[in-house]
């Protein structure tokens, strides 16, 4: 068995010699008129957590049901370890699904529900019973091996899910909004026993969510999705620090967009003239554009720094009014007006522990960031 | 919950008076040691050793028994294909049409259904040779008609609430879809196909005039004879015979209505 990617840091994607374990190739499916899944060609390495993300209705979970055969494709590919999925019926398929509803049967233990799937391949009593017992204590389930689905909480018929669906040690696991249905705390905390049980296994996991910080934390890469395209494909930080356009910079954290048009174009930045902030924006990384052309300046709210007083170097500087404060603990979000009346969202991390904030409402402030923090964004 | 008001009571006992009295009285008197039934003569069980001895009563009842569990039987097979075709496939043109079809026995005059009935065997009789004679198997095809509707409905709701997903995750474990349905399906739908049988079974333990129409020579039901009995008179066998038809008809609700309840706990959970 493989070894997990975040075990081994390895990053297949980047090795032009690395075979895909499973290919997506230009994969379409219409319902009717409805382009659900619009050309999508995606390729995932073995070992990988790799998510889904997108809204709801974006084709994620379309995409995610062609791959474990219940949808068929309109047209396209799928390929698991070398093998065309095409016409092969679900229970054929060397793939497990874990359902957002969890799907348990509702009429069998938890101990039959999780035996089921070995059952059907035929494997003998002794075999079936350890390797239930095995995956229960993965799972932490081994007390309520007796216990019906519905005598359970929603954390635990989850863990059962998980177990039911890795039991038959799938070559690949898909997994649908594994954790939509838990409350917040739980959700963090199953998060990483997810990855500490998928890098045990070393099973290659596709994800399908819409929470973003359930894909930032999981995966080794994200396909940010919308409108049944793949309009992203990244590490999470590449996702975060580098979005490809605008719908990604703001699908995924908040960003202030700054539209303008290039004014400068040089070998190593471009400056981008933005009536809205009063200023050229530089930006010190070239694109392909032409002077004039209308484009849009990212900055994530965090990299932005506030100030009374003067701001030293900073490449960027504006000045605005303070409009509304929220106090969230470790951090607070500012909202500034500028001038041109444009508002800006600003985070500071709160590093020291003070009764008042030494910033109020109506304060005038000035506000910048550093050259890099800024990311020119196209369409 | 408010307590309900004093005049709200009296209306429900009055209510239940009017429902039950009859039935009491009637059970009452089935232990009534005098011939004559408005009459009370002290407490006796001889009406109940007497309808043993009735060897009329006895066919009859055997009948009704045997003609009550193939129908029931069959109604839940016809109502289960039948909801599966209305809940699982995707519209199709007749679907709406299906779908009146099958209720419509549920309204339909029994007097028209049976006569409806009659004239198909008497037809069927004519061109294909079969039923050579009318009797149980005739009689149970009848009750299946409207037994089926009823099961359908029942099984119908159950096929509606139930998660289409335990069937996908069932099929995503390797099991082949016929496997699924008996593994999972069946299962899961089991409750709703007691109480449909239950209440199939009751139905045409209970039916006289779509059998009058469609039996034959030889097959007469358990409500046939007592209707003809009572023609005659009304004598306190007939009364002992209604007091055990109403036990066995309480018994099969009563379960059907705790099967129900359970099924809907456990899918509520």
């Amino acid at each position: 068995m493989s070894e997990a990617i975040a075990v081994t840091g390895l990053k297949p994607w980047t090795d032009p010699n690395a075979v895909p374990f499973l290919k997506i190739n230009n994969v379409t499916k219409k319902f009717g008129a409805f382009t659900s899944v619009n050309n999508v060609s995606l390729e995932i390495y073995k070992g990988e957590i790799f998510c889904l993300l997108g809204g709801s209705g974006c084709g994620k979970s379309t995409l995610l049901r062609m791959l474990s055969g219940f949808e068929d494709l309109t047209s396209g590919q799928i390929i698991i370890d070398g093998q065309d999925q095409a016409g092969i019926p679900p229970y054929k398929r060397p793939t497990n699904m874990m359902f957002q509803s969890y799907a348990l049967f509702p009429h069998m233990t938890v101990e039959k529900n999780i035996a089921y799937g070995l059952k059907r391949d035929g494997l003998p009593r002794a075999e079936i019973a350890t390797r239930v017992t095995d995956m229960l204590s993965l799972v932490q389930m081994g007390a309520f091996a007796a216990r019906k689905p519905h005598q359970l909480s929603g954390g635990q018929r989850q863990r059962v899910a998980l177990a039911r669906a890795l039991v038959k040690k799938p070559k690949l696991l898909l997994l649908d909004e594994p954790l939509g249905a838990l409350d917040k705390k739980l959700r963090e905390e199953t998060q990483f026993e997810l990855i500490k049980i998928q890098e045990s296994l070393g099973v290659t996991f596709v994800v399908v969510t819409h929470d973003q910080q359930e894909a930032m934390t999981l995966s080794s890469r994200i396909g940010v999705m919308t409108a049944g395209k793949i309009v992203q494909v990244g590490t999470p930080r590449e996702i975060y620090e580098y979005p490809q356009n605008r719908f990604v910079a703001d699908f995924i954290g908040s960003v202030n967009i700054f539209e303008g048009r290039i004014a400068e174009d040089g070998e190593s930045h471009v400056v981008v003239a933005c009536p809205e902030a009063g200023l050229g924006i530089y930006v010190p990384h070239s694109i392909a554009g032409v002077i004039g052309q209308k484009v849009a300046v990212a900055v994530r709210p965090e990299k932005m720094q506030i100030s009374k007083g003067d701001l030293g170097d900073l490449r960027n500087k504006l000045s605005g009014t303070i409009d509304e404060i929220a106090y969230m603990g470790d951090s607070s979000v500012y909202q500034i007006r500028l001038d041109s009346g444009k508002r800006v969202r600003v985070n500071q991390s709160n590093l020291f522990r003070s009764e008042e904030s030494s910033l109020n409402y109506g304060d005038r402030v000035n506000l910048g960031w550093a050259g890099n923090a800024g990311i020119v964004v196209t369409s | 919950m408010k307590r309900p008001s004093r005049s709200l009571m009296i209306f429900g006992v009055l209510g239940f008076v009017f429902l039950y009295a009859p039935i009491l009285s009637l059970v009452v008197f089935s232990f009534n040691e005098s011939r004559l039934v408005t009459v009370w003569g002290g407490f006796s069980t001889k009406w109940y050793g007497e309808l043993f001895r009735d060897p009329q009563i006895l066919d009859a009842a055997w009948v009704s028994l045997r003609v009550a569990l193939a129908s029931a039987t069959l109604s839940v097979v016809i109502g289960t294909v039948a909801s599966f075709v209305l809940v699982r496939f995707r519209r199709f043109r007749t679907k709406t049409l299906l779908s009146m079809m099958i209720t419509a026995p549920l309204v339909m005059p029994e007097v028209i259904i049976g006569l409806a009935l009659l004239l198909m065997f008497v037809a069927m009789e004519s061109i294909l040779g079969w039923p050579g004679q009318r009797g149980i198997m005739t009689i149970i095809i009848a009750h299946s008609t409207f037994g089926a509707a009823y099961a359908a409905v029942i099984i119908q709701s159950r096929l509606v609430d139930m998660d289409l997903s335990i069937e996908e995750a069932a099929l995503d474990l390797g099991a082949h879809p016929v496997r699924v349905f008996f593994d999972v399906t069946l299962p899961v739908i089991a409750p709703a196909l007691m109480s449909g049988w239950l209440l199939a079974f009751t139905l045409s333990l209970d039916d006289l005039v779509v059998a009058s129409f469609v039996s034959g020579p030889g097959a007469s039901t358990l409500p046939m004879v007592i209707f003809s009995k009572v023609r005659l008179g009304v004598s306190p066998d007939v009364n002992a015979l209604a007091a055990i038809i109403i036990g066995v008809a309480s018994i099969g609700i009563i379960v059907a209505a705790l099967q129900v309840s359970r099924s809907k706990k456990i899918s509520q959970n």
